[in-house]
């Protein structure tokens, strides 16, 4: 199936061009990080996490949220996500990448990285989330491939793949849960010491993700011709309000358990994030940009006019995904390590190589995700001139 | 169903559960079996449990001889910016040292002077529990938390996991910066997590920790916690003392006379 990626106009080979472009960019600023050290990022004895973890946690989200397109298909046989199924699965597994290699970046000993399996550790959380992570990678592989190369063949799946893609259902629940445990099981840092946190990546996931399927599908639609049909898009924009809200909510809830109990340590964080503490706020901006666009998205989709409206949609989709970006990519890792556990003020800002190798990590994902849907644009076009 | 009959399965239920927990090492055994409060320390007086008494009052504002010590024998290496920095013991405010404890109407005596802060030694080290490589570990003999230099990875996790901020990363080649290299101790390499080591590599040869050892006012005290007639439970049995965020239940393994 794979020679079906090797055919394309000339500004599939642009895209593709311009994507390897972008990622020697990355790796010449990654090169450059192996050789002098982790001191070429922001990052710091006090905010000892930055933005390449922050977008390994957005990014799971992300691969987790195709269950909101397999789970109707394949457990409710809801034939309208038909066509979409295969860019969920496919997203997933460019996304799961991505967050294999935002870990890898971030390592201070690449080199060493096999450890973690070499000498299993069960009480560590991480050991946990490369698991799930790994086995969630392939089960959407072997899923996705499977099902695409009976089509191609013009035949029914193996009976044997249905057992596969019902495990990734829970498989994916899984992988998010497991990584809001890297955060929500360590004491003293209160802004990750909740038990709603789980429950909050999994919303703002089942909200982004959809969200950028949609607007992957639209690309889709417009470059290739291919459509995923208006009634799935309907539906993605309705699941994708739904999640949105209850991500809002739970927001609402961290918000009130901190300031009505009026405990301190439990305030700091937000205070920092949303309001700025002893006079230092370098994230209130972005927090409360994260907030409006967000909130606005959602005003947005709950009007079903606008929502049913392409151009409409299109802004909603980028505003959810971005709010959430900010709030999870930004607010949440960043709010967890100031104030400090000795309750200092200490910035973080990104500098240029370690935003070059994040791009770089951005486009090796969407350089996979082009490839994969290429093939699967191929295959399903080809049923339907057949049709 | 009968009321017995649910009962005994909620139990057994819930103890597959647990059980399943406590042998991933998930959770504390303890967890499940006492119902003690969090700062309560059941007597687990099992073996040695080495820790430290530091007497504040002794403590001589300005006087960094046990820091420089312990940084000399050590190979820690000196950058001059916050951000590559690495220590294992220094000095910080009440507020710092203690957040949480109350602030209100202190007095200016201990409102000034600084305190000093290193790993505690958890006796239920959350740094521990975190690492994925088992690079961060407790000693079983001693209950010293330590590291293996050559098997940590540099993920950081132990660093978000410990609330006192006792861990420092290498985040660039640390030989440059060190005055004079100690033979007796390795130097560490770029990539990896490094923090107090209770001064192991001395105890072994019968020393004291260097920061004990260097301090001449006598404010540090090191021994066995587990040991009723040491000189450190001496200390804890006539003095009023505080351990950092006791609450969290980390157990510190050093305590604080203010
Ligand atoms: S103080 Fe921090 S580094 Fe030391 S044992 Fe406790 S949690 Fe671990
Ligand atoms: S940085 Fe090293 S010691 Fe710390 S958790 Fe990771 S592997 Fe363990």
């Amino acid at each position: 199936m794979i020679e079906k990626a090797l055919t394309g106009d000339r500004r599939y080979w642009g895209w593709i061009v311009l994507l390897l472009v972008i990622i020697s960019a990355g790796v010449y600023s990654y090169l450059n990080q192996l050789t002098t050290g982790l001191t070429l990022t922001g990052m710091g004895r006090d905010v000892s996490w930055g933005v390449y973890i922050a977008q390994f946690t957005f990014l799971v989200g992300v691969a987790a949220s195709a269950v909101m397109v397999v789970l109707p298909y394949y457990l409710h046989d809801y034939k309208a996500f038909g066509k979409i199924v295969i860019i969920g699965e496919f997203l997933a597994i460019a996304a799961t990448i991505m967050c294999i290699l935002f870990i890898v970046v971030d390592v201070g000993r690449p080199d060493r990285i096999l450890n973690v399996m070499l000498y299993p550790t069960p009480n560590s959380m991480l050991f946990w989330d490369a698991t799930v992570l790994n086995g969630y990678l392939l089960l959407n592989i072997v899923s996705g491939w499977t099902v695409l190369g009976a089509e191609r063949k013009g035949v029914p799946p193996p009976k044997w793949v249905k057992p596969v893609i019902f495990l990734s259902i829970p498989w994916a629940f899984s992988i998010h849960t497991v990584t809001a445990f890297l955060y929500a099981g360590l004491p003293g840092r209160h802004l990750w010491l909740t038990a709603v946190l789980a429950p909050r990546f999994l919303a703002s996931a089942f909200a982004a993700g959809p969200a950028i399927l949609i607007l992957v599908s639209y690309i889709l639609k417009k470059t290739a011709g291919f459509d995923a049909g208006k009634e799935a898009i309907n539906k993605l924009s309705v699941i994708m309000t739904y999640a949105a809200i209850l991500n809002f909510f739970l927001l609402g809830m961290e918000f009130f358990t901190a300031f009505y109990s009026n405990i301190p340590g439990h305030m700091h964080g937000l205070q920092y994030l949303f309001f700025g503490l002893h006079g230092e706020g370098q994230l209130v901006p972005w927090m409360w940009l994260s907030m409006i666009v967000g909130l606005g998205s959602v005003l947005v989709l709950l009007i079903p006019k606008l929502r049913t409206s392409m151009p409409w949609l299109i802004a909603a989709c980028i505003g959810i995904v971005s709010s959430i970006w900010i709030d999870k990519g930004v607010g949440l890792i960043i709010g967890g390590f100031v104030p400090t556990p000795l309750e200092k003020i200490v910035g973080y800002m990104p500098n240029i190589n370690e935003i070059l190798i994040t791009i770089g990590v951005w486009s090796i994902g969407i350089l996979i995700l082009t490839v994969l849907l290429k093939i699967a644009v191929a295959v399903k076009m080809q049923d339907q001139l057949k049709a | 169903m009968n009321e017995n009959r649910r009962e005994f399965i909620r139990k057994t239920g819930l103890g597959v559960l647990a059980g399943l927990g406590v042998a991933s090492g998930i959770f504390h055994k303890s967890s499940f079996e006492t119902v003690l409060a969090s700062t309560e320390h059941e007597d687990e007086a099992k073996g040695t449990r080495l820790g430290m008494v530091i007497d504040t009052r002794k403590c001589k504002e300005g006087c960094t001889k046990c820091i420089d010590a312990c940084h000399e024998v050590h190979n820690v290496p000196q950058f001059d910016n916050s951000k590559d920095e690495i220590k294992w013991i220094w000095k910080d405010p009440y507020k710092n040292v203690f957040p949480g404890e109350s602030e209100q109407f202190l007095s200016e005596e201990t409102k000034n002077r600084s305190y000093l802060a290193l790993c505690n030694h958890c006796d239920k080290p959350p740094c521990v529990r975190a690492c994925p490589t088992k690079a961060t570990f407790k000693r079983g003999w001693d209950g010293i938390v330590t590291m293996d230099y050559h098997r940590c990875i540099g993920c950081r996790f132990c660093m978000a996991a410990c609330p006192y901020g006792a861990r420092s990363f290498n985040w660039r080649d640390p030989r440059p910066a060190i005055d004079k290299i100690n033979q007796a101790y390795p130097t560490r390499e770029r990539g990896v997590v490094e923090k107090c080591n209770f001064c192991s590599e001395r105890l072994s040869q019968g020393l004291k920790p260097a920061c004990v050892a260097e301090c001449p006012e006598g404010a540090l005290t090191f021994g066995d916690l587990n040991d009723p007639h040491s000189e450190v439970r001496d200390l804890l049995k006539n003095n009023h003392t505080l351990q950092r965020k006791s609450e969290l239940g980390t157990r510190p393994s050093v305590f604080y006379i203010i």
